[in-house]
């Protein structure tokens, strides 16, 4: 087979020069990621904006890595779509400005169990105290494992302090008085969350890891829901 | 063998230029084969135990390392990057010293590339079971990971390039630009998509956060799907194929065209994977649009492998290696069909979330790579061991198992995913949910379950006896080798 003559320019521009070649391939790579990421920025401040959308407390945060390290979201979206059926199961569909402190973003990409983008005041605390210990006790059916080990291992102050530090040096609005006193923050809404699971009979000491998590999933969707409920309030008056 | 010269070019300069002196580096490739067989079975290994984790939870053991949320990162790595990784590099390290006349560039690099990958993996298979991730699909490997992936991508770099610097062919073949494409796509979508700050040794936080991460992910995603797993295997399939059937590449300016289209097509495609988030419309939009785009230089990929095989139909039927090549393309042209259907709004809002996406990948997986990566190895393995195939019929056999366990997994999938997306949507006549309960919608997926853990298991099995296969021939070479001359299989 002969050569394509009509094609010999192709080999005459860049199969004999690698180096343009590659250069010209980096700029046919580059484009579309180019204009679709860079606006994400120079856009950003047209976006629908929410108020009251807040930075995780010190114990919520420490929840969400947890929920990182287990890998939730390879089974749990956290992204509610604006479908009638999604709304009606789910809540209000999820909103650009609630994912701003999420790093990384969980929103997941297969539904093996339901979104828990609005789960956040859904069911009590000892709901999800037993849920995770036994997910069958609560969900009969539910094929969800089962995570002893939250109820035994610990979560590290300092270890969020660190945590913390890196969110505040990415812009996260955390005060350095934030970062010194979230030992005492900690306690206290783990003191609530022991206090709730207690009331059923169970005993949580407060820092095990399952309360950490508790914290973040009655965290999740929270702000969104009220600054939505806020605003549909004011549209009505 | 005839000729090492690529069948596609008959330019006189190359066709009468001396090959046999140069000494080919084949000792890299045979690792990079060893490597890959035992990360395919490991990372295949691991989808099945998941496929039973989700048909039979207390497989999940009750052990933090064990759980499906943990497992499932390990399985992804290890069938993207240690599987389709390592037979990548397998095939290029063996084709690029071919194609350029010349040994790879650097012999030390060369070691120094297969054993850093090497490490990765296992220290990926260490650090995902402990918890240890980022939490971005495909990108999970923590930070220090994540550093030595980029400075191993870097000497496989100069290895790769400074081969092209001293080659002893002027021009490039296209299986070349392929290779090229990859490699300086992969090092951007890696370092970009990776950039975070440490808190500790082991944790970090991406530098982009909410829905401008998920932007970065999934163009991250969707591209190491386009430049990991398909442009470089493309490029195998322009240099392997014509030599499996001994047949000129079909096209040579359908192989600039859509070569061209598909890397520049390709990285538009990645927010198909936020339809329907609160992601910008326009961003959404692009992503669509240009995932359908996609369709176009895929297929003129597909048809140019498919019509290379023209004057050879008849191989079709008694040869494993072309048998594995029609249905790894086949299925490459479905998936490519598929996959720009999926990212049309209507058809995503009912597959997103469902199991029609992970049929989907698998179409493309198990399909388009993994049957891809056979017809390379039958036909690679005798070459650079310098025997014959220890059996075409146990060849034939793993193509059969394979391909029926394909079938039976991705229809398992089809079926799973439209029936569960359908439960979802289902309104009653009060306008209420007809399935308010989300286990309900999970419970009407087992017998699929249980299907798709048969297809998977079918699969792993064709493995098995294709890796008893390669061994059979590896050691029938090194016990003949000392008392016969060796003879090609082809």
């Amino acid at each position: 087979m002969t050569t394509d003559t009509k094609a010999s320019w192709h080999r005459n521009l860049f199969e004999h020069r690698s180096a343009l070649f590659a250069v010209a391939m980096t700029v046919a790579i580059s484009i579309g990621g180019i204009v679709e990421i860079v606006p994400m920025y120079t856009l950003a401040a047209k976006a629908d904006t929410l108020a009251g959308v807040t930075p995780y407390t010190p114990l919520e945060l420490a929840g969400r890595d947890i929920y990182v390290s287990e890998g939730c979201y390879n089974c749990h979206s956290q992204m509610v779509r604006p479908f009638r059926d999604e709304t009606l199961r789910y809540g209000a569909w999820s909103r650009a400005d609630e994912y701003q402190f999420d790093r990384p973003f969980q929103l997941g990409s297969r539904r093996i169990g339901p979104d828990v983008h609005r789960l956040g005041g859904k069911y009590p605390d000892a709901w999800h105290w037993e849920h995770m210990r036994d997910p069958r006790s609560t969900s009969p059916g539910s094929i969800m494992p089962p995570y002893p080990w939250l109820y035994e291992k610990t979560y590290d102050v300092e270890d969020i302090q660190a945590s913390m530090k890196a969110m505040q040096t990415l812009g996260v609005p955390y005060s350095d008085q934030d970062i010194a006193s979230a030992g005492e923050n900690i306690q206290a809404q783990a003191a609530a969350i022991v206090a709730n699971v207690g009331a059923t009979g169970a005993t949580a000491k407060g820092d095990e890891q399952v309360v950490a998590l508790i914290a973040y999933m009655q965290r999740l969707g929270v702000d969104g829901r009220a600054a939505l409920e806020a605003e549909a309030k004011a549209g009505g008056q | 063998m005839s000729t090492d010269t690529p069948a596609l070019d008959s330019s006189p300069a190359i066709a009468s230029e001396a090959h046999g002196a140069v000494n080919y580096d084949d000792a890299i490739v045979k690792k990079f084969i060893i490597a890959t067989l035992v990360f395919g079975v490991v990372g295949m290994l691991v989808g099945v135990i998941l496929a039973l984790q989700l048909a039979w939870w207390p497989a999940n053991l009750g052990l933090e390392w064990t759980t499906f949320g943990r497992l499932r990162p390990l399985h992804t790595n290890a069938v993207i990057f240690a599987f389709t990784g390592n037979f990548i590099f397998a095939g290029i390290y063996y084709s690029t010293q071919r194609l350029l006349k010349v040994r790879m560039f650097n012999d030390v690099l060369s070691a120094i590339h297969f054993w850093g990958w090497q490490i990765i993996i296992v220290a990926a298979a260490l650090s995902l079971p402990m918890g240890l991730t980022q939490g971005k699909e495909y990108a999970e490997l923590i930070w220090p990971i994540d550093i030595a992936i980029t400075l191993i991508w870097v000497v496989f770099a100069i290895n790769f390039f400074g081969t092209i610097a001293v080659r002893r062919v002027k021009h490039l073949y296209v299986a070349i630009w392929f290779y090229m494409s990859m490699v300086l796509t992969i090092a951007v979508l890696h370092i970009v998509n990776s950039l975070a700050l440490p808190a500790t040794l082991t944790r970090s936080y991406p530098v982009y956060a909410g829905l401008t991460d998920a932007l970065v992910q999934w163009w991250y995603g969707h591209n190491a799907v386009g430049f990991l797993l398909t442009t470089p295997i493309l490029g195998l399939m322009y240099y392997f194929l014509p030599k499996s059937v001994n047949r000129p590449v079909f096209s040579y300016r359908l192989s600039i065209i859509h070569f061209w289209a598909l890397i520049f097509l390709y990285i538009w495609a990645g927010p198909h994977h936020l339809l329907y988030s609160a992601l910008p419309d326009w961003a959404q939009t692009l992503g669509m649009v240009f995932s359908v785009m996609l369709i176009a230089p895929s297929w003129g990929g597909m048809l140019n492998g498919l019509l290379t095989l023209r004057g050879a139909w008849d191989r079709l039927r008694t040869d494993p290696i072309v048998k594995f090549w029609v249905v790894a393309v086949s299925f490459y042209g479905m998936s490519t069909f598929e996959g720009p259907m999926m990212s049309i709004r209507a058809v995503n809002a009912l597959s997103h979330y469902t199991d029609w996406t992970i049929g989907h990948v698998h179409s493309g997986a198990l399909g388009w790579v993994g049957m891809s990566a056979f017809a390379m190895l039958y036909w690679l393995v005798p070459v650079v061991w310098k025997t014959r195939l220890h059996s075409e019929s146990l060849a034939t056999a793993h193509f059969w198992i394979a391909t029926t366990g394909i079938v039976l997994y991705v229809v398992a999938m089809w079926s799973s995913g439209i029936t569960q997306g359908l439960m979802w949507r289902a309104i009653d006549d009060a306008g209420q949910l007809a399935y308010p309960s989300f286990v309900d919608t999970v419970l009407e997926l087992m017998p699929f379950y249980w299907i798709r853990l048969v297809g998977g298991t079918m699969y792993l099995g064709g493995m098995l006896v294709g890796c008893w296969n390669i061994f059979m021939t590896a050691r029938g070479a090194s016990a003949s080798a000392a008392s016969a001359p060796a003879a090609f299989a082809k």
